[in-house]
């Protein structure tokens, strides 16, 4: 929007202008092969996931013992199941592309939770310093230190699989990165002159945090978000596939994997499937995120 | 230094509380484990029964002491289902599983330190891409997927290693390779970042320009300082492996200790799993501790 606004008085400046930080940016962006791909398959996924109904030839819950564990297209040539059939004759395909919501939803869901709780106590931190600052690597220290994986087993043996309750467990399970990175990031930016600045035409300290400090750390809690993101989709397969996550009949591709684990010597496809699944949206999530990095902060590589 | 040390005793031994507290808490928090453990015909005054039997009509705080007590004398009660004591339970197992901890630790460093160290001297050339792209796959495989697949491809269609098991070495090597492979990508990504940076400091440089031998100076020199971090990233990744190996040994049907509490987590066994969960909280803590006071000896300046 106020691109367009500027886009007259900007022709006017003499060549030998930088670009500006934005333009730079945008620069690099178009430039970054791994971004590109990442971000466009993770929108493909995400198309995908909002418009499973129209795009799954069958209802992934729909069991046709007639049809059982029918071969992918490739094998037999039979259209009507191009990915075949599970055990139950559900239409392996359409499973698939519901199971896109559920990775995308926890993925996302439990980094909203998981970013908002671990930015919010990282900037207090950092910003308060002190006996607050204390309290928050105390907490840090804690979460670092329990057995995140059993805890969510746990949790969800307790509390049922649901998707609801495996957003929730994973959002509150992995809010320490950014706690982390934001602190520290604050620390940085505590001394600077634009918060002395601030702090000198009386902003309250509310003022200062939302207006000031947030904005300053966004890239880099968006950066670990993405990375987070992939991370969790890892867990709530690696739980599903273990019984203790998302519930049949429900389409999860680690329950898939898990479904298809008594079948794997002779139907290798029904791991192999959901696998890759899981597989391309993750490396595509990473390369996403590490090319937000580079873009938005590229003296932080690595 | 002495100041430091006891300074991080003193937070770690808080954290090692509230880490009780929580192993403790977890199971019980759901009010009805004495419906749970009574069964699902059980009447209420069976239940209340099942209650009073585990100590579970006592307020929480009443239970966290009287476990606490005994877990100090080295009594941590025992197993609802195999009624034999929890510590047996725990070190009966705990040697697969740290067996399996070190061995993919230490096949991740193997090949984490090398490739991080090329790459860091290859900076944007081929190699350097290479090694980046194969830790971004590393991170994006499900260590439980690489494990079936390992199973098919070395198991079934080769037959060259056992599929399931602890019994000889050869059980070990496809869980080890599971398991290192996902603990190596942030290992190998640590070494390049710290290398790069030691290597575009100014005593290095002095190294290059004395004329010392580049051998003298990547490995004398460069890498001592370039592998601090990855000294506490070794212990902090060992600790997480302790308790991150339930996916590996469930699948490979290796009888340690993340099997024992995805086992004991399913029957709701809350003794074992309390135990389990406390006991690699522990391991977790003495290990971030040791490598704090590591990189303290090793960089004088961090207990500063």
């Amino acid at each position: 929007m106020t691109d367009s606004v500027l886009a007259p008085a900007a022709l006017e400046l003499p060549e030998s202008m930088p670009p500006s930080p934005r333009e730079e940016m945008r620069r690099r962006a178009k430039s970054h092969v791994g971004l590109i791909f990442g971000s466009a398959v993770v929108l493909l996924a995400a198309f995908v996931a909002i418009f499973a109904p129209v795009l799954a030839p069958y209802d992934p819950y729909d069991q046709d013992l007639t049809q059982r564990l029918i071969d992918p297209v490739w094998t037999t040539g039979n259209w009507a199941h191009l990915l075949g059939t599970d055990s139950l004759g559900r239409d392996y395909l359409s499973r698939l592309i519901y199971g896109s919501r559920i990775s995308l939803i926890v993925g996302f869901g439990a980094a909203v939770i998981a970013g908002t709780v671990g930015s919010t106590i990282g900037i207090l931190g950092g910003y308060f310093g002190g006996r607050v600052d204390a309290v928050v690597v105390y907490l840090i220290n804690v979460k670092l230190a329990l057995p995140g994986l059993l805890i969510a087993l746990s949790l969800v043996s307790i509390v049922g699989g649901s998707v609801t309750a495996l957003v929730l467990i994973l959002g509150f399970l992995t809010w320490d990165r950014y706690a982390v990175v934001t602190r520290s990031a604050v620390q940085q930016l505590r001394g600077s002159d634009f918060i002395t600045a601030a702090r000198a035409v009386g902003a309250s300290q509310t003022r200062i945090i939302l207006g000031e400090l947030l904005p300053n750390v966004m890239n880099q809690i968006i950066v670990i978000a993405s990375l987070e993101i992939a991370i969790v989709i890892l867990i709530e397969a690696a739980l599903s596939f273990l019984g203790l996550g998302v519930k049949p009949p429900e389409p999860s591709w680690g329950l898939m994997i898990a479904e298809a684990r008594n079948f794997m010597f002779f139907k290798p496809h029904l791991i192999a499937i959901p696998g890759l699944a899981i597989f391309l949206l993750v490396i595509a999530i990473n390369m996403a995120g590490d090319g937000l990095r580079d873009v938005t902060a590229p003296e932080g590589r690595n | 230094m002495l100041r430091f040390v006891v300074g991080r005793i003193f937070m770690l031994t808080l954290v090692a509380l509230t880490v009780s507290f929580i192993g403790f808490g977890l199971l019980r928090m759901s009010g009805d484990l004495a419906a749970v453990l009574a069964g699902e015909t059980a009447s209420a005054a069976d239940i209340a029964r099942v209650a009073k039997q585990y100590g579970l009509d006592q307020p929480l705080y009443m239970q966290y002491l009287d476990w606490a007590g005994r877990a100090l004398r080295g009594d941590l009660g025992s197993s609802l289902f195999t009624h034999e004591p929890v510590t047996e339970l725990i070190l009966a197992r705990i040697g697969v599983t740290i067996k399996l901890a070190f061995s993919a630790l230490t096949f991740a460093l193997v090949f984490a330190l090398p490739l991080g160290v090329l790459a860091a001297i290859r900076r944007n050339t081929w190699i350097d891409r290479t090694v980046l792209t194969l830790s971004v796959f590393g991170q994006a495989i499900p260590s439980f997927w690489l494990g079936l697949l390992l199973i098919y491809l070395f198991g079934v269609i080769l037959r060259w290693l056992p599929i399931s098991g602890s019994d000889t070495f050869a059980h070990f090597i496809m869980p080890t390779v599971t398991l290192g492979l996902a603990t190596m990508p942030a290992l190998m990504r640590l070494t390049r970042t710290g290398m790069i940076d030691v290597l575009a400091s100014d005593y290095i440089r002095t190294a290059w320009a004395k004329g010392l031998a580049p051998m003298s100076v990547l490995f004398k020199h460069a890498l001592r300082n370039a592998i601090l971090p990855v000294v506490s990233l070794s212990a902090v990744s060992l600790g997480f492996l302790l308790g991150g190996s339930v996916i590996v040994e469930s699948v490979f049907a290796l009888n340690g200790i993340g099997l024992l509490a995805f086992d004991s987590i399913k029957r709701i066994d809350f003794p074992v799993v309390q135990s389990i969960l406390v006991f690699l909280s522990f391991c977790y803590i003495l290990l971030t501790l040791l490598s704090d006071i590591i990189n303290a000896k090793l960089d004088p300046r961090i207990a500063l």
